[in-house]
């Protein structure tokens, strides 16, 4: 066999690195400010989930599964789901990983609608974004946890700041070919009685996406709530900390106990924010 | 149709085109302003990969006039009518409406511009699907920024113009295509716009359809007075609707001419190739073929003056009018000679002696005279719009200019 010449080394190891401590010296600030806001946020649903007791959560998502998925067996389905994660004992954790899933959302879309518009409304945008994009879905999800470590520390914060990055790129997408995908003479008609861009998009583009950006959200959604589970392992507490740490002890029976919840958990999701794209598909 | 652009007066231009330049694709300005500028469209695409949808487009609308745009698929004809408001920008020339340089509007006097002065309608509507009927037919007052009762009120008034009173809170989704078509006019209506853009707006339809929305649009058209410009590859919706017709070839206009001298005088072989299954006697009208009366009494003139003016032009008949040279019918040779062999000799034309004939209007297309060609065997008197005598149409006269070796030479 033929060595790759050593000689050929590209240091870009050594690059990211500079550019990171670079970053860690002069914007050191910057990054306290984000990790407070994201801190509060989470701490406010956290704050509002494990104060609402379980006995009107459940029906509440019970409620939601009747109103929004449209069938009474599946808010059938949500209840029992939900009472047995209480029985496993793991009914707070389970509402701190839905608040660390809802607030990375909150995030997300904070941040991928407009940037998904933006993408829209410029080829160039599209250009530079699809690639990064595209990079970013195919790099495994705990990459994004070193730089997030680095930034932030350990905790919740540097958890969802790879929960975001890890889930954004749907509903960038989405809301971008929802967008794109337009009807064409619906956008002119609206141009044509003098409608400002502004009026375009609220008016026609965003109503006309919303399946496609409904779908998109529904993606961020499960993906924010797989990436949560991983940030377990920097110090996020929640259900996928159970699993971790019955895997280091090879305790099977909890570790399948954490993770039906996290299951679960998936499936209510899932259905609820699915339901949100198929509403709207029925009504056109 | 044809005929009431003549009629109108003084007539002011409201559209003008001049110079109108449209290539999509790199670096468009550099085609227009070099050397590639007269090459043809194929060459410029195979060189620079640029399309050359509107070249060097001149035309001049008439304000109340139905402009038709005709032509081929990708002749660019979507193109222009879009330069007009600019929803695709001219890469040269101007577009002057009003008097206001459209061309050159900053982008808040180009929205102003559209709100006030254009409606638009689609090939494929353009509805919003989310929206109400109501809610579409007062989209373009909601731009606008009227509050709501007024601009329901209006729109509700357009939706009933169009004939859709009792839909209003329907979905779009929900009307046929016709209807769907005709929230799109009501909505392009409701603004009260001075210019109508129409494209394409019922190809999707079925031909009854079709034909009762074009005959409701001519009637919208003579109600209303509106310019509206209207896209079509379809001659004979153009012939039928059109006041003028520009037709477009490769992006660009080959000939403009009102339907009749569309198909009888067609500039070019493309233009021949488009009109030759149109027939004449669709477009022609009565008024274009007739001549004088060679012969014609005046009833107040008596039977003597008649007759000898009928025997030295060796007629067996002629028409007579009255003082204000309103036709009153025909009288026959035999009619006069037993008039003056009569004991009492009238002074004028008795009105029991004269024959009454059926008549026709100058605007009465050729098609329809051929029922009344074999009813009876004079010509056929031509009225005036006020039922003055203002010519006649032999037999001989409407079918030289519909036969097609004739065509060309008829006039
Ligand atoms: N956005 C665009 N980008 C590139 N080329 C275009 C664009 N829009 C139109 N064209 C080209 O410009 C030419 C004129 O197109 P246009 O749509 O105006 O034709 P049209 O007469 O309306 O045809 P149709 O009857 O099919 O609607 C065509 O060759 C078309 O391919
Ligand atoms: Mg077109």
């Amino acid at each position: 066999m033929i060595e790759f010449p050593d000689i050929v080394n590209i240091p870009l190891a050594a690059w990211i690195d500079s550019a990171m401590s670079w970053l860690l010296k002069h914007m050191d600030g910057f990054f306290d400010v984000i990790g407070l806001i994201i801190l509060q946020v989470v701490m406010a649903f956290e704050a509002v989930f494990l104060f609402i007791p379980w006995f009107i959560v459940i029906p509440l998502i019970g409620l939601a599964g009747w109103k929004l998925v449209k069938s009474w067996k599946m808010a059938l389905v949500f209840i029992v789901m939900l009472l047995m994660i209480g029985s496993f004992g793991y009914w707070d954790l389970a509402m701190r990983t839905l608040s660390l899933v809802i607030a990375s959302v909150f995030f997300s879309l904070l941040i991928g609608i407009p940037l998904g518009i933006t993408m829209a409304g410029s080829d160039r945008a599209e250009g530079i974004l699809k690639p990064l994009l595209d990079g970013m879905q195919t790099m495994p999800s705990f990459v994004y946890l070193i730089p997030a470590l680095m930034f932030f520390g350990m905790g919740k914060v540097p958890a969802m700041v790879a929960t975001i990055i890890y889930a954004v790129p749907p509903v960038i997408r989405l809301t971008n070919v929802g967008i794109r995908t337009v009807d064409r003479e619906a956008v002119e008609a609206s141009k044509a009685f003098g409608a400002t861009p502004r009026q375009v998009l609220f008016d026609v583009q965003l109503p006309l996406a919303k399946p496609s950006i409904m779908v998109g959200i529904n993606q961020t959604t499960m993906m924010a709530l797989a990436m949560v589970v991983i940030g377990s392992m920097i110090g996020a507490k929640g259900l996928g900390m159970e699993v971790l740490l019955a895997i280091n002890r090879i305790e099977v029976g909890r570790g399948f106990e954490a993770g039906i919840s996290i299951v679960f958990l998936a499936i209510i999701i899932d259905r609820i924010t699915f339901s949100f794209s198929e509403k709207n598909e029925k009504r056109k | 149709m044809s005929d009431n652009a003549k009629e109108k007066p003084a007539e002011t231009v409201q559209v003008e085109i001049r110079n109108l330049w449209k290539v999509f694709g790199r670096d468009p300005k550099k085609i227009v302003n070099g050397p590639l500028k007269d090459k043809s469209k194929e060459e410029i695409k195979k060189k620079t990969g640029c399309v050359v949808a509107m070249r060097n487009i001149n035309l001049d609308i008439r304000k109340g006039e139905f402009y038709i745009l005709m032509g081929l698929s990708g002749s660019g004809k979507s193109t222009l009518i879009r330069n007009l408001i600019r929803l695709v920008n001219p890469t040269s020339g101007s577009v002057t409406i009003n008097g206001e340089n459209v061309t050159k509007m900053s982008s808040e006097d180009l929205l102003q511009f559209r709100r006030k002065t254009f409606g638009m309608v689609f090939q494929h509507y353009g509805l919003l699907p989310h929206m109400t009927v109501l809610d579409n037919a007062a989209y373009g007052l909601k731009v606008r920024g009227l509050p709501k009762g007024e601009r329901f009120a209006k729109a509700m008034r357009s939706l009933e113009t169009v004939g859709l009173k009792g839909w209003e809170d329907s979905y779009p989704g929900a009307l046929s295509g016709g209807m769907q078509q005709r929230v799109g006019l009501a909505r392009a209506l409701a603004n009260d716009p001075e210019i109508l853009l129409m494209d394409e707006p019922f190809s999707g339809l079925d031909p009854l359809i079709r034909r009762q929305m074009q005959d409701e649009l001519v009637e919208l058209q003579d109600r209303l007075q509106k310019t509206i410009i209207f896209v079509t590859h379809d001659l004979h919706e153009a012939l039928k609707l059109g006041d003028r017709i520009a037709i477009m070839r490769n992006g660009e206009v080959v000939q403009v001419g009102s339907p009749e001298e569309i198909v009888t005088q067609p500039a070019d072989e493309y233009v021949e190739e488009f009109v030759k299954d149109a027939s004449p006697a669709k477009v022609l009208t009565a008024g274009s073929i007739m001549e004088d009366a060679k012969v014609l009494l005046y009833n107040w003139e008596g039977p003597k003056t008649a007759l000898t003016l009928l025997r030295s032009h060796k007629r067996k008949a002629a028409f007579v009018v009255d003082k204000g040279h309103k036709l009153l019918g025909v009288i026959k040779e035999s009619t006069l000679e037993k008039l003056i062999e009569a004991d009492e000799k009238p002074s004028i034309l008795p009105s029991d002696s004269i024959r009454k004939v059926s008549t026709v209007n100058e605007d009465t297309i050729l098609e329809d005279l051929f029922s009344i060609v074999n009813e009876n065997p004079y010509p056929i008197p031509v009225l005036r719009g006020d039922g003055r005598l203002a010519g006649v149409v032999t037999t001989d006269q409407i079918f030289e200019s519909i036969s097609p070796a004739e065509g060309e030479n008829h006039d």
